[in-house]
């Protein structure tokens, strides 16, 4: 340890030399470097949070500013929680996360097995692959409702040239039966490479001896795949799926972009619900009893999961 | 590795994941392409069917969206002939120029609340990283994980109070509120990508400083600083992106004043809707140095997105 150090030679020399040497002390360091971002997250994180918690058991409207604020206790809580649409909402969501996840795993980790096979350029390519995934989700999202356009649009014009169909007769974005694909598709197409790169740090991280031990020992390649680079990928996999998975539960700008919650409310995620209520209808008391479900459900399946993530990673 | 490794996969499977993946590239740049297209395209050719590949390019998107523009009477066009290429463009509708649009603006507000915001999670995340990283602090874990888990709530769940302490303050709409913001968001990814590539650094290095008679200060800013350069460097381009990309709050929480560009970008219209190309001249404009950035840190990609919980 660094601290022990700076004593031991504090106290082998002279009380003045030594003060010089200790300057300030570690510990006095440590909270000046480290307070301005604590007292930074309280202000823009914490206090935020704590202010919603009270305001959700208030009728609180933020646009208007002179009625009075009755304390209404639980019973936004109750009307979220009674209300079908709301579940309509989780349902979407989970709709959304489910199959955003199940295609970026799919893909991305094929994707990842592939480059690992390390043909010439694959440096370049990855590179390529991982362009959308930087890229602004509003700005890219508002293109996409472009391409999806039933005539013009590319997207459907590729379609109709594979699959014969008439590009104006299937809308996308206007269907209720399309629109909730429509928004997958994007987010797969923008956030498959981010799976891929996980991936690809676990294919990585498996020592060639434990396949050369494997070859020694004649297990087939399949044998291999399925008893050593899965069970060696599994906790970077598990990781991806816990960043999309939160960043899914929070999407936003691009599905704002795309659809807007509609047609109808089909690609209403919780967040956009929660936009409306808050912004719109301007229900301040009610949205924020709505963001503290919300808070509360994401905060709880993540750690259900990181725990199950360190038994993984343990094993 | 020798030709005779039997990890080595054959060059056939080699070729076939070659194939597969440069397939797969080309397919995802599609839609990057189809904007960089766009983007010089007349707003005829971009909505014609079917989709134009060949066509002539025009700067027509990139002059609509930096000017602002009003139909004039045949009268005014004769008595005032076109005076640059870019009034030339837009009298084959019958219009003249009459200024700069806002994008020049909002892309200005991007920058300013961008670059605002990164240098300071910079400043107060290398300060916060070192701290964690040296010394013994009290309940480091629970702090670092307090740091991290304000990441789980959703922008616009944060955005409701915010809005109205930002109301209180008479920060809405300003860029020193925004720039507050951004820090906020991003100071948890600062701090722990930077305390990553610190711990990296030998402790060897500033305990010889400490002994040829530096304070822990100095230490710091002689010794450790250098060494992280390129570690601080790295998390500074992640919190500029992020801080470039943000929407949610961006659209919620400001607008005429600090607007950033991408509320900004969807929301150009031309004659009878959005005009396509000058959105997706916008977009170009605005994506391309997201690209370099990219193309630039692909080494500690991985690490920047996932706060520093994969290394390579």
């Amino acid at each position: 340890m660094s601290d022990r150090t700076v004593d031991r030679v504090a106290q082998a020399t002279p009380e003045r030399v030594a003060r010089k040497i200790r300057g300030l002390s570690d510990r006095a360091i440590a909270w000046i470097f480290i307070s301005p971002t604590i007292f930074l997250l309280l202000a823009i994180n914490i206090f935020p949070l704590i202010w919603t918690i009270q305001l959700s058991f208030t009728n609180y409207k933020a646009n208007r500013i002179g009625r009075e604020v009755k304390d209404v206790g639980l019973r936004n809580y109750e009307r979220i929680l009674t209300d079908s649409d709301t579940w309509l909402n989780m349902q979407a969501t989970a709709h959304f996360l489910f199959w955003t996840i199940f295609f970026q795993v799919l893909i991305g980790f094929t994707l990842a097995w592939l480059i690992n096979k390390k043909f010439k350029g694959n440096d370049l390519w990855t590179t390529i692959i991982v362009l959308p995934m930087m890229l602004s989700p509003a700005v890219v999202g508002n293109f996409w409702k472009f391409l999806y356009q039933p005539q013009i649009g590319l997207f459907n014009y590729i379609v109709s040239w594979f699959t014969g169909k008439d590009p104006s007769s299937f809308e996308m974005l206007g269907s209720v039966t399309l629109a909730p694909w429509a928004i997958v598709i994007v987010d797969t197409w923008m956030w498959t490479p981010f799976v891929m790169l996980i991936c690809l740090a676990g294919l990585r991280s498996i020592p060639d001896y434990i396949y050369e031990a494997a070859e020694i020992d004649r297990a087939s390649k399949l044998r291999q795949f399925f008893t050593i680079t899965i069970p060696m990928v599994l906790p970077f996999l598990m990781l991806a799926v816990l960043f999309r998975g939160i960043e899914n539960f929070k999407m936003f700008d691009l599905v704002v972009q795309l659809t807007g919650g509609g047609p109808g409310s089909v690609t209403e995620l919780t967040s956009i619900n929660l936009k409306r209520e808050a912004f719109e209808k301007w229900r301040t008391g009610y949205a924020s009893a709505y963001a503290i479900i919300l808070f509360v459900t994401v905060f709880g399946l993540a750690s259900i999961y990181v725990k199950a993530l360190n038994k993984v990673k343990q094993r | 590795m020798s030709s005779f490794s039997v990890t080595e996969p054959s060059n056939r499977s080699k070729w076939i994941a070659g194939f597969l993946v440069i397939t797969y590239a080309l397919i995802t740049m599609i839609p990057l392409v189809w904007i960089l297209l766009t983007g010089f395209k007349s707003p005829a050719d971009a909505i014609s069917y079917p989709p134009k590949v060949v066509f002539d390019p025009t700067l027509e998107g990139y002059v609509n969206l930096f000017t602002t523009r009003t139909r004039q009477t045949q009268e005014f066009l004769e008595a005032n002939p076109p005076q640059n290429w870019a009034d030339e463009i837009v009298r084959q509708y019958d219009m003249v120029i009459v200024g700069p649009s806002k994008f020049g603006e909002r892309f200005m507000n991007s920058v300013i609340i961008g670059f605002g915001s990164t240098f300071l999670s910079i400043f107060l995340g290398t300060l916060a990283a070192y701290a964690f990283s040296r010394f013994k602090v009290p309940l480091k874990d629970d702090l670092l994980f307090f740091i991290l888990s304000t990441r789980m709530m959703p922008p616009v769940a944060v955005a409701i109070p915010i809005f109205l302490m930002f109301r209180n303050l008479g920060l809405s709409d300003t860029h020193l509120g925004m720039i507050l913001l951004y820090t906020g968001v991003n100071i948890s990814l600062a701090v722990w990508l930077l305390k990553g590539f610190i711990d990296e650094i030998p402790r060897e290095y500033e305990e010889a400083a400490l002994i040829d008679g530096y304070t822990r200060f100095q230490a710091f800013y002689k010794v450790v600083l250098p060494q992280a350069a390129t570690g601080i460097a790295s998390t500074a381009i992640f919190c500029l992106i992020f801080a470039w990309n943000e929407y949610a709050f961006a659209v919620l929480l400001t607008s005429a004043n600090a607007q950033t560009a991408p509320p900004f970008i969807p929301t150009i219209i031309g004659i009878g809707g959005l005009d396509w190309p000058a959105v997706a001249a916008g977009a170009t404009i605005f994506l391309i140095p997201v690209m370099i950035f990219t193309i630039l840190m692909r080494k500690h990609l991985l690490r920047g997105i996932t706060f520093g919980a994969v290394r390579k």
